[in-house]
């Protein structure tokens, strides 16, 4: 018995000693978040993805320094799969987030009190894309086909398009989209979403099998949902509706919408600079892609109409109307009563602006050109 | 078979296992059409097209071209390190889960009373769904401050790997602390010797038949949970991010989103691997092994 009991405090040993060199390793990469430095005012950002040319603006202030000029340092919060930028905010988790207006709209319905301070994509980046054979070149035209759509808050613009032209839910087949275009390649989807800065380049980055070449923008028929007139507000900047009567945080606002629009006046002059600092934040996407994700943002965001960030409120009626009047494959709409007036606020954005025009910034970008990207293989 | 020939042998079998399962997937992707078997508008065999199954060796050249661009870091560099990050909070979240699923099972052997109040909730704490859990650790972590301590994303994904670990443990120790013959346990008691003692001499040897399959689950379980947590909350530098950030190449560059994956089973691998040489150690108690 006496030599089973060493054996097995011998055992013991090993296991804690094994454990001691792996809670060791595991200390050792918690270095993301503590740079804390001096007076800069910690403040935290929600994104509703994982990094990419999608927010570039907001890595390019970084990496700029505009946010530190403003006296912030602002960490940027990756999404993830299941990550809900708007519930994170409304959690109190993080100070700003980033996402798309009618989702927020039913979180907001729902007891969620966030205010869009800045609506940073003016245009909607949303598409409905069909090879030309098909011969989709209107929602009328969707009728009867197999229609792809990613569902989760990202099919309302299709559904007010197809209601637009008088085709119900019922009358096409929706079929789940990937993160991929394989089910749209491989036929199983007639008319796939797309936004114009990812899965559309996707698209344009496959070798045909027929040609043997890459697949061109004459192969495909896009439906803009901004043509059809049933866009929705997309990426806007989020702040929390009651900490903004504190004057701190209103005024804290009023400095990260002034940076955060700067990185975006960065990205838009810059476009490869812009790129370049989106994949050394991480991100994992080729080097064209990332271009051409950067240059296809730019285009939503400007020329604008009245300077970057303003929520225009025929676009923001718009988007709340169809929120109301929209009905999904359930029946259900996104909410079902018009918004509070907290929802939106231009009183940050304003303020923001002035002080940008006085440093001489231009935040309407009348004269933008969009640069010309060509898409490798892979988007690599 | 010697003593010595038999990990050799075994070591074979394995590669010829993997070589079994390319040879399958090639041989299928050479036979199969294109589209797939479709019968009656439904699809029964998958299809064969390179988007949908790239060949093995496009898959593992891949591994050797860089992730982004035509420079910088290559695949398997990229996914070697996300599998060692993935791995070290599996391990953490395996040794967690070993730790806490052990005590349940000493306090459920020592008193019936605690078996019967914690063995249905231990049970039900399996029927949540994962995906819904992860956010919710994650969000509460990051309200954790303890003095210089901060909680990153990264104990919120090792806890939901220790979540699903501590269950095989905590069932399969309590199974094994009782295993042993009431004649011994008896014989313990005429003796006038004490649970402890009784715990080291008896309870404990006898359950390591029962320990060990524990310990596998849980490795397996402590893996799938990291990787699942991690995309769930898109914890950067770990598989699971990379799984979901290459899947959207998977028409452009169809062998990309197959490295991760890769990685993965290279993690479970070593897991496995890990526990079997602690099953080396435990030797002298492996008379009778139960299979899980």
């Amino acid at each position: 018995m006496k030599h089973n009991m060493r054996k097995w405090a011998r055992v013991a040993a090993m296991v804690a000693a094994a454990s001691l060199v792996l809670s060791a390793c595991g200390g050792g990469s918690d270095s993301d978040g503590d740079s804390t430095s001096g007076d800069l005012k910690q403040v935290k950002l929600q994104l509703q993805w994982v990094p990419q040319a999608q927010f570039a603006g907001y890595y390019a202030a970084v990496a700029q320094g505009y946010y530190k000029d403003e006296g912030l340092d602002v960490q940027i919060v990756e999404g993830g799969a299941d990550i809900v930028p708007q519930d994170v905010l409304s959690a109190g988790d993080v100070d700003y987030a980033i996402s798309w207006v009618p989702k927020v709209l039913g979180s907001i319905e729902k007891g969620a009190k966030i205010t869009d301070v800045a609506q940073i994509f003016e245009r909607s980046a949303t598409t409905q894309i069909s090879f030309k054979d098909k011969n989709i070149t209107s929602p009328a035209d969707l009728n009867g086909k197999k229609v792809g759509s990613w569902g989760f808050g990202n099919e309302w613009e299709l559904f007010a398009g197809m209601q637009k032209d008088n085709v119900g839910v019922k009358d096409v087949k929706l079929v789940q989209q990937a993160f991929d275009m394989n089910g749209f390649l491989a036929g199983d989807i007639d008319a796939a979403q797309a936004m114009t800065y990812n899965e559309y380049a996707q698209v344009l980055e496959t070798k045909n099998p027929k040609t043997g070449k890459l697949y061109t923008p004459e192969d495909l028929n896009v439906i803009d949902w901004n043509d059809v007139g049933t866009a929705m507000l997309q990426d806007a900047i989020w702040a929390q509706t009651d900490k903004l009567k504190d004057k701190a945080y209103a005024d804290q606002t009023t400095k990260f919408i002034k940076a955060s629009i700067k990185g975006w006046v960065y990205a838009r002059d810059n476009p490869e600079e812009a790129a370049k600092i989106v994949t050394a934040a991480g991100s994992q996407l080729g080097e064209s892609h990332q271009l051409w994700m950067t240059n296809e943002v730019n285009k939503l965001i400007w020329p604008s109409t009245h300077g970057v960030g303003v929520i225009d409120e025929a676009a923001w009626k718009q988007t709340v109307d169809i929120a109301l009047g929209t009905k999904n494959e359930t029946g259900a709409t996104i909410i079902s009563k018009a918004p509070p007036a907290s929802a939106y606020s231009n009183t940050y954005v304003e303020a923001a602006l002035k002080e940008l025009k006085a440093e001489g910034v231009d935040v309407d970008g009348k004269g933008y050109k969009p640069i010309d990207v060509t898409l490798k293989e892979g988007g690599k | 078979m010697t003593r010595r020939s038999a990990p050799l042998g075994r070591l074979a079998l394995g590669a010829l296992g993997i070589a079994a399962v390319i040879g399958v997937w090639e041989a299928y992707k050479a036979v199969a059409p294109d589209t797939g078997v479709v019968i009656g508008g439904t699809t029964v065999l998958p299809r064969s097209s390179d988007i949908a199954m790239p060949h093995v060796w496009d898959m593992f050249s891949r591994l050797s071209d860089p992730v982004i661009g035509t420079i910088g870091d290559t695949m398997w560099q990229t996914v070697l390190d996300a599998g060692l990050f993935t791995l070290r909070i599996a391990a953490f979240g395996w040794i967690i889960g070993v730790v806490v699923g052990f005590a349940l099972a000493l306090v459920m052997q020592r008193f019936t009373i605690a078996e019967a109040a914690v063995l249905p909730w231990i049970v039900l704490s399996q029927t949540v769904p994962l995906i819904a859990i992860a956010p919710l650790v994650r969000r509460w972590g990051s309200q954790i401050t303890i003095g210089g301590f901060e909680w990153q994303s990264e104990h919120s994904v090792a806890v939901i790997a220790a979540y699903l670990a501590f269950f095989p443990v905590a069932v399969g120790v309590l199974r094994g602390l009782k295993a042993p013959d009431a004649t011994h346990v008896d014989l313990m008691h005429t003796y006038g010797i004490g649970w402890w003692r009784t715990l080291f001499s008896l309870r404990l040897p006898a359950s390591v038949p029962f320990l060990l399959p524990a310990l596998r689950l849980a490795a397996a379980s402590a893996v799938i949970g990291t990787v699942v947590a991690e995309v769930s909350i898109g914890l950067r530098g770990g598989v699971g991010r990379l799984i979901i950030e290459y899947a959207q190449s998977a028409s452009s560059d169809p062998a990309k989103p197959w490295a991760p994956i890769f990685a993965a089973i290279a993690v479970g691998l070593v897991a496995a691997a890990f526990v079997g040489l602690l099953g080396l150690a435990l030797k002298p108690y492996r008379r009778s092994e139960i299979p899980a």
